[in-house]
């Protein structure tokens, strides 16, 4: 399928956007400024925009720890997002959930989620509720190869299969559950697909480096679902560029491992030079792209740092709807 | 007598009782870190640098990185312990509890009792706890008091270094379950730690200090910020007795009744919220028991019922802080 100037455009701007959101949280966390535990999701942004650029805002995603680019990609503001990760009132959960726990439910982002494995039972209750509403919506949950291991996962996709839900189970394999290999963690290692696949659902293979191989393997896999053959799930093959979290000294890395990565498995340098070398769009336009992206995020951060800290009375706000 | 971290006593006490109990085995996430890695085992040696030198030193039957798998972990805890080992499974954090929660809860907690006598399930399971590293509502929580509700289970809190060498030991050397809570804050707390064999009894609390105007119960994190906030009293001449728990299942009763029946001021310090808290029950105690010493109503300092948030003056704002349990003693005084 040819996608048009502007869907190319909009693509890269979505992965620069998170590509850059994170190598500056990447500089921000040094300073000190910023609490807690960040996971970054750079490395895999092909696998969030290649497959959130074909859902609806009204379809649903449930996200892990690794989460803010799942939350890029399907719309969450880029401010607001930067302002919670700082702790700020004005954050997307008002500085209560911090890194780990940005959700919008007003753009179908219904959570990253702290516990590995927490988040696709509820991506199987948010396919049930879609099918009650009958508008065709559909709800993914992102897992990695870490969260396939989970008895929360695999009992997530057995009852998808025995509801039928329109549930789709995207696994990012990036090869690190924490610091522990896949080679080692996985006992289908590069494979977690054959489990999908075992509980009796069609399962998809795709480059999660390459945004156009996760595109067209995901739309094929979308028309399945959105058909009511109910759950299906998807397995990537991607990379993480940073830590399991900020501070990781990352030693169970090989020589020369980062760096060939970054070489050979950047979404965004495969997806430059596809377009360019399909004439689709010229490197000047992608520069400027890059330009408006770093104002945003440049943006982002300088108002963060400037935006006021919640008010300590506001603690034990929001536990309840109503307490009586 | 060494001086030592929290965190180098458990790992020399770990090197120390696998090695004289061949039947010690550990599991959890990373405590090797780095297998199917080209770092390699023991890349990591444990996210929280309890396990380092384990791996080499007795090798991958004893020493088990698993999947990011809680239930199986725990279970797993379980079931080696009923085939006559002694496990020790570590929650990376305890908040995960909630994963594993019926191989705990059903299970591990049930078994002496359900069969009648017959099986002993000598499992250790090291929950990472608490807050204060801004780590939010899923990875901060204390949830102690929820485990000493379960009856099976010892729970275990140590404050000191030596504390945390001699809890684990008799952890190791006993029968029964065990949660050992390790703080995430205190591993690099420093202090003098007993050479050689050292074995602290269960239901022993520890007597920090002696003051007799009032009765600060503790444990854990807290136990350092009621030290604080009796330094600042005793510059005004108020006196407080500070008893750190040490274990809440079982309970050293006895402790807390003698020091309030002294004082008939009490002052509970708990991290977590006000609700079937540890300090709840600790009120419960003294209400049945010593009614007729207390001089005041009671003081509970805890956080208040809400989940843990992210932002530093959010969770600055519910976590007690030594400034809360200080007024807290003030009111108990001024009361009554």
């Amino acid at each position: 399928m040819q996608l048009s100037r502007e869907e190319l455009v909009g693509a890269y701007r979505r992965m620069a956007t998170i590509r850059q959101f994170e190598e500056r949280l990447h500089e921000e966390i040094k300073t000190g400024e910023i609490a807690g535990f960040t996971h970054l999701y750079a490395g895999q942004e092909a696998v969030a925009v290649g497959i959130c650029d074909q859902l609806s805002v009204e379809d649903m995603i449930v996200s892990t720890h690794r989460g803010h680019g799942h939350c890029i990609a399907k719309g969450c503001d880029v401010k607001a997002m930067m302002q919670e990760i700082f702790g700020r009132a004005g954050g997307t959960c008002k500085g209560r959930g911090g890194s780990m726990h940005i959700a919008d439910l007003s753009v179908g982002m219904l959570g990253a989620n702290g516990i590995v494995g927490g988040g696709a039972p509820q991506a199987v209750g948010a396919a049930l509720a879609a099918r009650l509403d009958g508008k065709g919506r559909v709800a993914i949950a992102f897992s990695g190869d870490g969260a396939c291991n989970q008895g929360t996962t695999f009992e997530a996709m057995n009852m998808a299969v025995v509801t039928k839900a329109p549930a789709i189970f995207v696994f990012e394999n990036n090869h690190y559950s924490e610091h522990t290999g896949d080679a080692y963690a996985v006992g289908t290692a590069r494979d977690i697909a054959s489990r999908a696949e075992a509980f009796g659902m069609k399962a998809w293979r795709a480059n999660g480096c390459d945004y156009f191989d996760t595109y067209e393997t995901m739309r094929e896999l979308l028309d399945h679902v959105r058909a009511g053959n109910g759950p299906a799930a998807i397995e990537l093959d991607t990379e993480r560029f940073f830590g399991h979290f900020e501070g990781d000294p990352q030693r169970y890395r090989g020589k020369g491992e980062l760096d060939r990565i970054r070489e050979e498995r950047d979404c965004l340098k495969a997806f430059r030079a596809k377009v360019a070398e399909a004439k689709l769009l010229d490197p000047a336009d992608l520069d400027a792209v890059d330009a408006e992206v770093a104002a945003l995020i440049e943006a982002a951060v300088v108002e963060a740092r400037a935006a006021p800290a919640p008010d300590p009375a506001t603690v034990a706000d929001d536990v309840y709807v109503d307490y009586y | 007598m060494a001086i030592m971290t929290i965190r180098d006593a458990i790992l020399q006490t770990l090197h120390a009782e696998m090695e004289r109990d061949p039947d010690i085995l550990l599991l959890g996430e990373d405590v090797v870190g780095g297998n199917g890695t080209a770092g390699g085992p023991e890349a990591i040696g444990g996210i929280w640098g309890t396990s380092g030198g384990l791996y080499a030193k007795f090798g991958p039957d004893r020493v088990i990185d698993t999947p990011i798998s809680e239930s199986a972990i725990v279970g797993a805890a379980a079931g080696a312990a009923l085939a006559g080992k002694r496990p020790v499974a570590e929650l990376m954090f305890a908040d995960f509890v909630g994963v594993s929660l019926d191989q705990i809860w059903n299970q591990i907690a049930k078994f002496r009792y359900m069969f009648g006598g017959k099986t002993r399930c000598p499992a250790v399971i090291r929950l990472v706890y608490g807050a204060g590293m801004n780590t939010a509502a899923q990875h901060s929580q204390s949830v102690y008091a929820m485990l000493t509700a379960m009856p099976g289970l010892k729970v275990v809190l140590p404050a000191t270094p030596a504390d945390a060498k001699g809890l684990l030991t008799e952890a190791l050397r006993g029968d029964d379950p065990v949660m050992f809570f390790e703080h995430k804050t205190l591993y690099g707390v420093k202090g003098e730690v007993p050479d050689g064999d050292h074995r602290q009894r269960f239901g022993e609390a520890r007597m920090v200090r002696e003051g007799g105007d009032a009765t600060i119960v503790t444990c854990g994190r807290m136990v350092n910020f009621s030290e604080k906030a009796a330094d600042k009293l005793a510059a005004d001449g108020i006196g407080c007795d500070v008893i750190d728990l040490r274990t809440t299942s079982p309970l050293d009763e006895e402790a807390i009744l003698d020091s309030v029946e002294a004082t008939g001021r009490l002052v509970v310090v708990d991290e977590s919220p006000p609700r079937c808290s540890l300090a709840a029950d600790i009120c419960a105690l003294v209400a049945t028991k010593a009614f007729s010493s207390l001089k005041a109503p009671p003081e509970l300092v805890t956080g208040p019922h809400s989940p843990i948030p992210f932002a530093r003056e959010l969770e600055r704002a519910w976590v007690p802080s030594p400034q809360k349990i200080e007024a807290a003693v003030r009111r108990v005084l001024a009361a009554g």
